[in-house]
């Protein structure tokens, strides 16, 4: 049995049951340990990435800009390089994340850090919807109360950035 | 050598045993805002990842009291004795630069850095105690995130290298010694049927369902989309069924072949106590035997806290941390006989159910 990757000899049989949907591969030596198959823990998802509908040029050609992760370095390796590829590959990731996990969406633990800022942006949007609404409503009084606050929470955020 | 890193410094108190877990894991992978991931990072920008989070870790309350080591400082054994441990990964340990890792005394946390992510966080116990360990593990993660602001997206979660990672980046597993499912060809079963759960097994020492010594690490794939406390009640209702499954099968070999069970178990208390040379899956599989009439009542308690103290020793790195030095194989199987032999010198005669004798 020849290697899913290259022409070698298999010897190394995966079978991944993701989902209740099976995948199997055969897979040589190296490129078993090329992709982590030989420690579970971190096991490539790469892999996997074959099985998807093939993508489009415009989609095969992807780069990160911000680390230079290529949509083949992906599919070779199964991993990102950083946050923004996150964005980058969001085409080829959703469907993928679909069958790994329980959902797609994140359901644990938030940082505190990550929600004082999202209070601080949600206070500045509140803000600034009721310093609109003051205008219209020429309650000008109000309205100069609220730039104030608005300019003295822009200052706060940006001295924390 | 830092022989003094490997064993725990705290006499604290020891938790009550549970024969089939041997042990809970909980790791966090988090990776720090604006710095590429550790397989894209520049040798600068590896550098500058590891100070900062060895500087954020010394403020850490959970860590107040813990050793930081740079991989660099290590030799090739003493990374191989803290991968036997538990306390650092294999990949970790390959690292050719800027890998370290901060190891509380007690041993029961370990955080390593510019591993696939650039933290991976971890809290061990024994036995099975999931509330615990992540208790422990948040609180440790909290501290760290108050002096480092983590890659995070408020759809995906932490953001990891990799995406099978990605939500709560949480992976929660339990080592367990199912001799019972395996000797009755049981394990290819329950490995199908949790895998359907998204739950994975593996052989600890070996492959499969054939692992060494019967012992399985077992965990939890799936990452995103549940929270964590939703993850681990799941894992918690699949291992007591796995425990259960494992009871049965137990009392069933009794049942059917008793006589065999205990003809195994015995061969194995005389191998223990007689070799001269023996390989470490071996002696993994004695031990496992050893760790079973425990558990039967055919030995005293005692042994099977010896067994699983054993299980670590005899390990090829912990053999050469006894010689001293690094040595052969062949001089390793004849060293790790006689540190077997010398410790079950004195095991009992195996005190049988009036049933089976």
């Amino acid at each position: 049995m020849k290697c899913h990757h290259c022409d070698s000899q298999a010897t190394v049989h995966l079978t991944q049951i993701i989902n209740g949907q099976m995948h199997k591969m055969d897979l040589c030596e190296s490129c078993a340990q090329e992709k982590g198959v030989t420690n579970p823990d971190n096991l490539s998802i790469g892999s996997l990435l074959d099985d998807q509908p093939k993508l489009d040029s415009a989609t095969a050609s992807m780069t990160c800009e911000s680390c230079g992760t290529s949509h083949q370095d992906f599919k070779k390796g199964g991993r990102l390089g950083c946050e923004a590829c996150y964005h980058v590959f969001r085409p080829v990731l959703e469907p993928l994340l679909d069958g790994m996990h329980a959902g797609i969406n994140h359901l644990g633990k938030i940082p505190s850090r990550s929600v004082e800022k999202k209070t601080a942006v949600e206070n500045e949007d509140a803000l600034r919807k009721a310093l609109q609404k003051a205008v219209e409503e020429e309650n000008y009084e109000k309205a100069a109360e609220l730039r104030d606050r608005l300019k003295k929470l822009q200052a706060q955020s940006s001295a924390t950035a | 050598m830092f022989h003094d890193l490997f064993f725990s410094k705290s006499k604290g108190k020891v938790a009550k045993p549970c024969p089939i877990a041997l042990s809970t894991r909980v790791r966090l992978a988090r990776n720090i805002r604006a710095f590429p991931f550790p397989g894209r990072a520049e040798s600068g920008q590896k550098k500058a990842v590891l100070s900062k989070c060895l500087d954020a870790l010394e403020k850490v309350k959970d860590l107040k009291t813990s050793t930081s080591v740079e991989l660099d400082e290590l030799s090739e054994l003493d990374r191989q004795i803290l991968v036997e441990r538990h306390l650092i990964s294999l990949e970790l340990s390959q690292s050719d630069e800027s890998g370290g890792v901060v190891l509380s005394d007690d041993r029961s946390c370990s955080v390593m850095v510019n591993e696939e992510d650039h933290l991976r966080i971890q809290v061990l116990s024994n036995g099975l105690d999931f509330e615990k360990v992540w208790k422990l593990a948040d609180s440790l993660d909290s501290g760290i995130e108050s002096n480092l602001d983590y890659a995070f997206d408020q759809q995906l979660g932490f953001l990891t290298a990799c995406p099978t990672n990605l939500g709560t980046g949480m992976r929660a597993s339990v080592m367990m010694h199912l001799p019972g499912l395996v000797m009755s060809k049981n394990m290819d079963k329950v490995i199908n049927a949790v895998n359907h759960l998204g739950i994975a097994v593996r052989g600890l020492f070996g492959e499969g369902s054939d692992a060494s010594g019967s012992i399985f690490q077992i965990s939890n794939q799936q990452t995103l989309g549940e929270s964590e406390t939703a993850i681990l009640e799941r894992l918690q209702v699949t291992l007591d069924n796995i425990v259960h499954q494992e009871r049965m099968a137990r009392e069933k070999l009794m049942e059917d072949d008793g006589m065999r069970l205990v003809d195994k178990i015995s061969r194995a208390v005389g191998s223990l106590k007689t070799c001269y040379l023996i390989q470490s899956s071996e002696a993994m599989d004695h031990l496992s035997l050893i760790r079973l009439a425990a558990d039967f009542g055919f030995l005293p308690e005692k042994f099977r806290a010896l067994a699983d103290r054993m299980f670590i020793e005899v390990q090829p790195g912990h053999v050469q941390l006894s010689a001293g030095k690094p040595i052969e194989p062949g001089e390793r199987d004849q060293l790790r006989a006689e540190t077997l032999r010398k410790e079950f010198l004195r095991m009992p005669q195996l005190k049988l159910d009036p049933q089976v004798d």
